[in-house]
């Protein structure tokens, strides 16, 4: 599918989404609650057939936390973006999706460890890169004094 | 000596290089001191440690066409304990500076460090704004010779580590330098 075909077919799928036709990709912006169903029927139904996670990004747009993911479909050659933002900057949770791709399991190892964003349901979502005496040093508000040198 | 930028007349200063002299004048100990430091200086055997693309730089620095075997550099050691300096090749981060600390504990006496590239000298482009890297190795282990660049091109570290042959020209058996004495750690 191209991508207007795709974000199409897209919005019929769920509600309540948001979709950008953007050059490359067509980005869809979903609510956190629709994320994992929206992900599930991605993957399962034969017109998107996304069999490939190709990464997930987690932003700090400074009020908000959200997660980027990129699928791909080796089969059909298709990408689409998915964007979840969350509002929680204390407690930011989020569904995982590690149930449908193997492969996430340490993409949202690596997001947790740096943006400090929950994914529920995750098999062992411990620290990747950092040890826990770290705080989250990827979120705008992080302050560390005696390594990081400002202007 | 084709190095651009310096005139061989400069590089052949001896001068200088005699009033670093740590043996004095004293004939005897003179002696003995030219003969162990000129096979120091002659068999510098470099650790094989990069953590970056200074480490492209650093391989074609031993690589056929730049070829620093030519000054007694050609053995590349995989253990720390048959390496005699160590070039930091690289960006270290707050997770790698423990385990540089001992490689640098485990090479034997002599041992030399050279500073390679921006990253080893002050944290480089990650200076400012950056959690996770250690602004500059001198906080880890003592330095002996500098080499500034992007990374340095081979013949930037060539003309490095010959300026620390220099500096093993000028050692002596009987003041044994105290390495880790002099270096304040912050």
């Amino acid at each position: 599918m191209n991508i207007k075909e795709l974000g199409e077919y897209i919005s019929s799928l769920t509600g309540g989404c948001e979709i950008k036709e953007g050059k490359q990709f067509s980005e869809v912006t979903i609510l956190p609650s629709k994320l994992h169903s929206l992900a599930a029927l991605l993957k399962e139904k034969e017109e998107t057939s996304f069999d490939f996670l190709v990464c997930i990004t987690g932003v700090d747009y400074g009020k908000e936390l959200g997660v980027n993911y990129h699928f791909r479909s080796t089969k059909l050659g298709h990408n689409v973006i998915l964007k979840v933002r969350t509002e929680d900057r204390a407690n930011p949770n989020l569904d995982s999706l590690t149930d449908l791709w193997k492969g996430a399991d340490f993409l949202e190892r690596e997001v947790y460890d740096l943006l400090g964003i929950r994914f529920n349901g995750h098999p062992d979502l411990r620290r990747l890169f950092l040890d826990n005496s770290w705080g989250f040093p990827l979120r705008k508000d992080y302050v560390d004094d005696t390594n990081i040198v400002t202007k | 000596m084709g190095i651009k930028g310096i005139k061989k007349d400069e590089f052949k200063d001896n001068e200088s290089l005699d009033l670093l002299k740590e043996s004095g004048t004293g004939v005897f100990l003179t002696t003995i001191d030219d003969v162990i430091n000129w096979g120091r200086k002659n068999s510098l055997w470099p650790l094989t440690f990069a953590t970056s693309c200074c480490g492209i730089e650093m391989m074609a620095t031993g690589a056929p066409r730049h070829d620093f075997a030519r000054f007694g550099m050609e053995v590349y050691r995989a253990s720390p304990r048959q390496a005699d300096v160590i070039v930091v090749a690289g960006t270290i981060v707050n997770k790698m500076a423990p385990v540089l600390k001992r490689l640098y504990d485990q090479m034997s006496e002599p041992k030399y460090v050279v500073a390679m590239g921006a990253c080893a000298i002050s944290g480089g482009p990650f200076f400012l704004n950056s959690y996770s890297v250690v602004k500059g190795v001198e906080h880890v282990i003592p330095v002996d010779v500098y080499v500034p660049g992007c990374p340095p091109r081979p013949e930037a570290l060539l003309y490095g580590m010959l300026q620390l042959q220099r500096k093993i020209e000028t050692e002596s058996i009987k003041s044994r330098r105290k390495r880790t004495s002099g270096h304040s750690s912050k």
